[in-house]
Formats: C-alpha cells, sequence, structure tokens
C-alpha cells in the first residue's frame, strides 16, 4: 500500500496535464482520421470506408463534431469527475445517434442488399468515451444502487433507440431482422442454458460445499476434482460428454424421451453445470471458513442447536461470499453458452459461428454483442446486490 | 498423510503424462479403443494431418500470445503502481473487472473481422484476453505487499528500481505465476475454439469429428486437449506454490481469495 500512497500523494503534486485526458483525447481524435462507417454491395462484399466529414448529413456532422470538442475539451481540461462523466455519456449517445444516422444517410435507395455498418472510427471513438465515463464513475464512488439506476438507463436507452429504428439501416439490425423468430428463440436457449445449469448447480453445489466444509475428508478430494473439471477447455468438455450422454439415449430407458441426446443441449447443460459447481462449492466452504469462531461460539450458546446455527447464523454471514461464487459461475456460464452452438446446444452462438462460416461480420456481431451485453449487465446486477448483502458484516 | 496423498497426485500426473505422450507419438496403437465409437468403418484415429504436429501448433499459439500478454501485463501493472502511472490505476482496474466479463468466444469471433481467418485473430484474442488475469494478479501482488517490506527496502537506501527488482517483483512473484496460469488455462480453450476459425490446433480434431459425426475424432481431441490443460495448469500451481513457499507464508495466504476462481473458457 506504500507505494500506491507514495503514488497519489506525488501524483497530487506534480502533474499539471491530465494524461489521462490526453490519452482520451488522443483516442478521439484519432477516431476522426478513420472510416466511421463502411458501406457495401451486398452482406460480404468487402465495403468502402467513409471518414466522419463524408457519412453524415452536415447539420448532423457539426452537431457530433461539437459534442465530442466538448468531450475533448472536458477531459483535457476539467478535473471533475460529474463533469466528464456528463460529457463522456453523451458523446456516447452522440456516437450511437449518429452511427444510426450514418446509415440512414449513406444507404443507397436503389440497392436493398447494400449494408451499412460503423467500421473503427466508430468503435475507437467509442471505446475512448467509454473509457472516460468508466473513470469518472470509478471516482465518483457510485453507489450500488446508481450503478444499477445507470445500468438500466442504458438499457432503456439502447432498446429504445432499437424500438425507434434509429438503428434500423445498420447491418447487424437487417441480420436480426432476417431472423427474428430465431434470434429470440436463440436467446431462450441462451438463458436456459447459463441459469438453468447454475440454478441445478447451486442446488447440488450448497449441500456439497456444506458437507466438505463440515467432513475435512471430503473437502480436499472434491475441490481437487472440480478444479480439473474447470481446467478441461469448453469444447473438449462439451465433446467428452457427447459419447456417455449418446449411450444413456440409446440404452436407458426413457432418457430419449426426457431430451438426453448425445448432442444438443444435454451435453452443453451438463458442461455448464460441471463448471459452476467449482465456484459455487469453494465459495461455500470459504464463506463458511471465514465466519468467526466468536459467532459460532455465542450462537452455541443461545442454545442454538447444529442445523439452527447453520441456516440462521452460519450462512447468512457465509451470503456475501456465496453471491460472488454466483457470481462467478454466472458471468462464465453466459460466456461458455456461446460455444454450446458448436454441439447444436443453441444459444447466441448459433448466429456467432454462422457467421464464422460465412464470413459475415453482422451475423457475428449479432452473435457475439449480446452475450457480451447479458455477462457484463450480469456483474454490474450481482455486484451490487454482493455489495448491498455485505454491509454491515465486514 | 498428506505426503501421500501428494504422491499419488504426482503418480496419477505422470501417468498420464506417460499415456498423453504414448498416444500421441503412436496414436495408431490405440485404434482398438476407439473404433468401438465409430461407425460404418469411418477411421478412428484423426488422419488430416498428425496429431503430435497439431498438438505442437496448439501449443506454440498458446505459448507465444501468453508469453507477450504476460510482459505487456506485468509491464502495465509495474506503472501504474508507479508514481507516474498512478492516475491510471483506477481506470486500469476497472478496465480489467469489465474486461473479464467478456467471454473469450466473443473476443475471438469479434477479432475474425479485424485479423481474417487463420492464426491472426486467434492470437489476438488469446494475447488480449491474456493481459487481464496477469495484469490483475500483478496488480495485487505489487500493492498488497507487506508495508513493512517495503520501508525497510527503502530504509536500506534501496533505489526504486532495486526496490522493484529486488523486492517487490520477488515477493509478488507467486501471484504473478497464478496469473499466468489463469492465462494459459484460458487460452488453450480458446485455442480450441480457434480451430473454426481456421487456426491449426486441437479444436481442428473435435471440429472434424463433430462435422462427420465420428465419436472417436470428438473424443480423442477432447480427451488430448483436456489432459494437456490439466497438466500445464498443474505444473504452473505446483511452481507458484514452490515460490510461494520459498518467500515465506506471507504471500501464500493472500492466495486463497474467493474470487480467484473461474477460469474456464
Amino acid at each position: 500500500m506504500t507505494t500506491l500512497a507514495n503514488a497519489e500523494t506525488s501524483r497530487a503534486a506534480t502533474s499539471r496535464i491530465d494524461r489521462f485526458g490526453v490519452v482520451i483525447a488522443a483516442f478521439l481524435i484519432g477516431a476522426l482520421a478513420l472510416p466511421f462507417a463502411t458501406l457495401r454491395a451486398t452482406r460480404i462484399a468487402s465495403g468502402t470506408g467513409l471518414r466522419l466529414f463524408d457519412a453524415l448529413p452536415a447539420t448532423t456532422m457539426v452537431a457530433v463534431l461539437a459534442v465530442l470538442a466538448a468531450t475533448i475539451g472536458a477531459a483535457l481540461a476539467s478535473r471533475r469527475p460529474a463533469v466528464r462523466l456528463a460529457l463522456g455519456a453523451l458523446a456516447l449517445a452522440a456516437l450511437a445517434l449518429a452511427a444510426g444516422a450514418a446509415g440512414a444517410h449513406l444507404m443507397p435507395d436503389d440497392n436493398p442488399y447494400a449494408r451499412v455498418a460503423p467500421a473503427s472510427g466508430f468503435w475507437v471513438a467509442l471505446f475512448g468515451a467509454a473509457m472516460l465515463v468508466t473513470d469518472a464513475s470509478v471516482r465518483l464512488k457510485l453507489g450500488p444502487a446508481g450503478r444499477i439506476v445507470a445500468l438500466v438507463i442504458t438499457a432503456t436507452l439502447i432498446v429504445g433507440l432499437f424500438a425507434s429504428g434509429a438503428w434500423s439501416h445498420l447491418s447487424i439490425v437487417a441480420e436480426y431482422r432476417n431472423r427474428a423468430d430465431v434470434f429470440w428463440r436463440e436467446t431462450i436457449n441462451h438463458i436456459i442454458l447459463a441459469a438453468g445449469s447454475l440454478a441445478a448447480a447451486i442446488a447440488v453445489g450448497l449441500p456439497l460445499g456444506i458437507l466438505a466444509y463440515e467432513i475435512k475428508a471430503v473437502r480436499d478430494p472434491l475441490i481437487n476434482v472440480l478444479n480439473v473439471v474447470q481446467t478441461i477447455p469448453s469444447m473438449a468438455l462439451f465433446g467428452i460428454l457427447i459419447a456417455p450422454l449418446g449411450w444413456i439415449a440409446m440404452n436407458v430407458p426413457g432418457a430419449h424421451a426426457l431430451g438426453i441426446r448425445g448432442i444438443g443441449m444435454a451435453p452443453a447443460f451438463l458442461a455448464l453445470f460441471l463448471y459452476s459447481l467449482l465456484p459455487m462449492v469453494a465459495n461455500t466452504v470459504v464463506g463458511l471458513n471465514g465466519v468467526s469462531r466468536a459467532v459460532v461460539d455465542a450462537a452455541r450458546g443461545m442454545g442454538l442447536t447444529g442445523r439452527q446455527r447453520l441456516f440462521q447464523v452460519e450462512m447468512p454471514l457465509a451470503l456475501p461470499v456465496l453471491l460472488t461464487g454466483i457470481r462467478i459461475a454466472l458471468v462464465q456460464n453466459i460466456g461458455l453458452a456461446t460455444v454450446a452452438a458448436l454441439i447444436g446446444g443453441g444459444g447466441f452462438g448459433v448466429f456467432l459461428f454462422q457467421g464464422l462460416g460465412q464470413t459475415a461480420t453482422d451475423l457475428i456481431l449479432l452473435g457475439a454483442l449480446p452475450p457480451v451485453a447479458l455477462a457484463f449487465a450480469a456483474a454490474v446486477v450481482l455486484d451490487a446486490i454482493i455489495e448491498i448483502s455485505g454491509r454491515g458484516k465486514a | 498423510m498428506k505426503r501421500d496423498k501428494i504422491r499419488t497426485g504426482t503418480v496419477l500426473r505422470l501417468l498420464a503424462f506417460a499415456v498423453l505422450l504414448a498416444f500421441l507419438l503412436a496414436p495408431d496403437r490405440f485404434a482398438g479403443l476407439l473404433t468401438p465409437l465409430t461407425n460404418n468403418g469411418a477411421p478412428a484415429i484423426y488422419n488430416q494431418g498428425t496429431l503430435l504436429d497439431l498438438t505442437l501448433s496448439h501449443l506454440f499459439t498458446v505459448g507465444l500470445s501468453t508469453v507477450a500478454a504476460a510482459i505487456v501485463a506485468i509491464g502495465l501493472a509495474i506503472f501504474v503502481t508507479r508514481p507516474a502511472g498512478a492516475e491510471f490505476l483506477a481506470l486500469s482496474r476497472a478496465i480489467v473487472n469489465i474486461g473479464q466479463t467478456f467471454p473469450p468466444v466473443a473476443v475471438l469471433a469479434l477479432s475474425v473481422p479485424i485479423m481474417g481467418f487463420g492464426e491472426g485473430p486467434t492470437r489476438m484474442a488469446l494475447f488480449l484476453y491474456g493481459l487481464l488475469p496477469i495484469f490483475e494478479n500483478t496488480l495485487v501482488g505489487l500493492s498488497t505487499l507487506p508495508p513493512a517490506v517495503v520501508e525497510t527496502a527503502s530504509a536500506m537506501g534501496m533505489t526504486g528500481r532495486q526496490r522493484l527488482l529486488k523486492v517487490e517483483l520477488p515477493l509478488a512473484m507467486p501471484l504473478i505465476v497464478e496469473g499466468i496460469r489463469l492465462s494459459t488455462v484460458i487460452g488453450l480453450a480458446t485455442a480450441t475454439i480457434g480451430s473454426t476459425v481456421a487456426a491449426k490446433g486441437l479444436g481442428e480434431v473435435i471440429v472434424a469429428g463433430l462435422l462427420s459425426n465420428n465419436l472417436a475424432f470428438i473424443v480423442q481431441g477432447g480427451v488430448i486437449t483436456g489432459v494437456l490443460a490439466v497438466l500445464i495448469s498443474d505444473g504452473f500451481e505446483a511452481l507458484a506454490h514452490r515460490m510461494a513457499k520459498r518467500r515465506g507464508a506471507s504471500s501464500e495466504a493472500r492466495q486463497s481469495d474467493p474470487d480467484g476462481q473461474g477460469s474456464s473458457a
């Protein structure tokens, strides 16, 4: 800690120019030199890149440039996080609107197969503005409720932009329109895979964790085995599970009727369940171990039975650590469920791998962005819940 | 008692390594074991290139990206823990936290439009994702040193550079190695998926099995990849453990944090 304390003091004393602001400014200015949008004759044709100046109608372009200039100014000149947060958020909104406007502006009337997509300049500027927002929110020390509110506002704005048709000329939305039904079906599959396997892992992992906490002889072997499982690459585990599940489906009466198959959702669900067990069991053990002996002794002194102690004292005190296990498992599952499409398990990976197969960038984005957003949202919400549950417990 | 347990584990690992090596060097000798998993006289052993070759390119891809990621991540972590880089400390922590919620497969897929197909996107995704655990662990290692140790080093007249190289980095080393282990494990898994974007590696065997409905391919690809990952991970773990032991108990205690899990990809 000493190094950091030194670092903080000497920073306040010596630095006049905010070098972080310089980095952000470099990102936003550099983005202007890169193509802001790409226009392609078909969804898989190679495209021509257009810079911000060529991609937008004049008035919109001036408005976007003004917002970006103000943001650069705030990054360089203002040290107040609230100002930086406001302008960073404004820049993000302006970029989102500009992307849609570029779509409407560039889309030719005579070629419905043409595609307009945001290009590197857009992404670089977006990253720069997002860094400014992130840094400002860290410095503002937003509480858990504040973070959830910010998440809800962001999600609402994105859904709003999507529903209002502001993005309807963008290629990723065109890919979505062409397969809207399948998209929502795979969304549900993805959630069933990620959350369903986690629910199963909670139901099994909590008792197993309590068992491992109570009986020391169980603990090490169990954690070791789960550690090994966790290390096996997802594609390998999905593949390895195909063989036994296929055998069960063929040879166990009724298994096939239950939906157990060699490929498809069953091996993916089972693999995600196995992956989630380690965070559940390990965090249950760590959480229960962390409950102070004095508290347990006091509970015993009050005449609580072992069972009452466990459920009324130890488990509630271990809750933040248990929730951390759930957070790790859920974020991990949302990502891993994407791989399930390789073995026919469904989920957003269906679009991602189809897109890779067809070298269709927009389809890749349609498969890759939703799990990123979902995992991020899950992390924000669970982190907030963990913080709230840990209050007053230390 | 404890000693016996370690021995069984070591024996099991050595055995797994021997079998893996034998399988990679002479896969045809194991064909009989895998034939029951095939249909209609399909080959039991992958035949579009040798398994040994695929394993070596898989390891090379992961090794290269992880070494590059380690150099950059450790450098960045040193930078943000020095006075000169303190402005970036809070932000870099936040970026690592957010970055780790990104699914590695999404990072891989998003690299394809930028890098094209082949080894490129796999290496880029492995490098980018590999930065996160190494950076995070180096940061924790460097920022949770016992204050007394650092003060003593200063009092002995060590310069900032000497303190870093002789005191801080050695003390943080077990945690750094743990970070490298996590990156490698994630890298091995992501490189497997890299086969879907035409990177040469073991995922090819699994993909070929899925495409031709050949269970023997799927199982051998899965088992080789799985055993490889477990052995490599164990090797790093043993290394970190030995270092922690040599540095004394103080740094070992820091290793058992409940947030430290979650490594699969």
